[in-house]
């Protein structure tokens, strides 16, 4: 069943493919990001209540519910290589912990830049502010074992595991809004039945969205590529391409 | 799937099941303390899961909407008082509803009017009313444009004033 994945599983090949593939992703992303952003900062109708304000919404909740995506990813990447032993896992996790830790301060900080003038106040210490926090803490933490060890599989290990027992964050984070009383509103895209925002505004999100998807997966395999070679510095085929060039 | 994966598997997946029931336990324990504000019907019968009421002089956050009509401002300061009701969807009113007074000094958030989710930080006096230092505007996670804004502005109508 999974016979087709195993040539995936060799550095080279894997390296090979996500080249390929950088070039489309990238086109679809600036695609995507620009008719989003430009729809959503400049044609798409201002807020009854918030006006320009609520604009920010077109980034920071992408980069929030983006930010526990990665992590998410990293986690089942992190899986993988515990318990499969996969190298290329590992790597694939290395790769994504400061692209996640990075959207997760751009969600902190577009939100303290909204709640400022909406709420009236940069930050207060309620349950979906603070554990996002967390997960901000969590990436770095990540990011910091991964340098920590000189042997790679040691840090993914530890890596590994902080990430695993991280992700008991991401319900807490998702559901805290509805488990507690909190200054931050509850999800407006991702509930039950129908978005509670009209057409006009819900489609430049939905575009930009899916522009910062691909943002995401250009940045993840670039890093990751990165990470391969720094890890296979020694084969014969990284020797070849140093010597050649890229082809 | 080969022994050694699996045992690593089991070790993965018990130790995973062991944190999240711990960590379920733990926010339990604390959920009164994670939640950011009291409601007005909790300041006089006490927390809806604990029954914990607070007590005059105690520090607290209140959380509610401000009642149509019950904003009272003082026409050479900032002074402000309103009244708060228990926030609910779809927005109504009741004279019936348990309401706290809140008083505060201060500049108050754009988003400021009636029938808008508030939040103040202050001191409980007299088991009714709020002597705010700090006052946050709670907004919803509902957006749409102007032009159809007659169609949710309006939804709720004032209490009878006796």
């Amino acid at each position: 069943m999974w016979k087709w994945l195993h040539p995936y599983a060799k550095p080279e090949t894997t390296y090979h493919l996500t080249g390929r593939l950088i070039p489309w992703f990238s086109y679809l992303s600036i695609i995507l990001l620009t008719i989003g952003l430009v729809w959503a900062l400049l044609f798409s109708p201002a807020d009854y209540q918030q006006g320009d304000s609520f604009r920010i919404f077109y980034i920071h909740v992408p980069s929030a519910t983006l930010s526990m995506g990665i992590y998410v990813g990293m986690a089942i990447a992190a899986l993988c290589s515990i318990v499969w032993q996969l190298k290329l896992a590992d790597a694939s996790a290395a790769a994504m912990a400061p692209i996640g830790a990075v959207f997760t301060f751009i969600s902190l900080v577009t939100g303290a830049a909204w709640g400022k003038p909406m709420w009236g106040t940069w930050w207060i210490w309620d349950a979906r502010l603070t554990s996002q926090l967390i997960l901000l803490f969590l990436f770095l933490g990540v990011i910091a074992l991964h340098n920590a060890f000189e042997d790679k599989v040691m840090a993914g290990k530890a890596a590994g595991i902080l990430t695993l027992v991280g992700v008991i964050n991401i319900p807490i984070i998702k559901y805290s809004v509805e488990w507690w009383n909190t200054l931050h509103q509850g999800a407006t895209v991702s509930k039950m039945g129908k978005p509670s925002m009209t057409l006009d505004m819900l489609w430049p999100f939905i575009f930009s969205y899916m522009g910062f998807i691909f943002l995401i997966v250009v940045i993840t395999c670039i890093r990751f590529r990165t990470e391969i070679l720094a890890r296979n510095g020694m084969r014969q085929w990284v020797r070849d391409l140093a010597v050649k060039g890229e082809s | 799937m080969n022994p050694r994966r699996k045992k690593r598997l089991t070790i993965v997946a018990s130790i995973l099941i062991g944190l999240g029931v711990v960590a379920g336990l733990v926010l339990y324990a604390l959920s009164q303390n994670i939640d950011l504000f009291y409601k007005p019907s909790e300041i006089y019968n006490g927390k809806d899961d604990s029954g914990v009421k607070p007590v005059n002089g105690q520090r607290l956050r209140i959380g509610g909407l401000v009642v149509p009509g019950s904003v009272n401002r003082d026409e050479n300061s900032l002074k402000i008082s309103f009244k708060l009701a228990d926030m609910r969807m779809p927005i109504a009113f009741d004279e019936n509803d348990p309401m706290i007074t809140v008083k505060y000094d201060g500049i108050l958030p754009d988003l400021f009017r009636e029938g808008q989710g508030i939040v103040a930080n202050g001191i409980l006096v007299d088991g009714k009313f709020i002597e705010a230092s700090e006052v946050l505007a709670k907004h919803d996670e509902n957006y749409m444009p102007k032009e159809l804004e007659g169609d949710g502005k309006q939804h709720y109508s004032a209490p009878v004033e006796n």
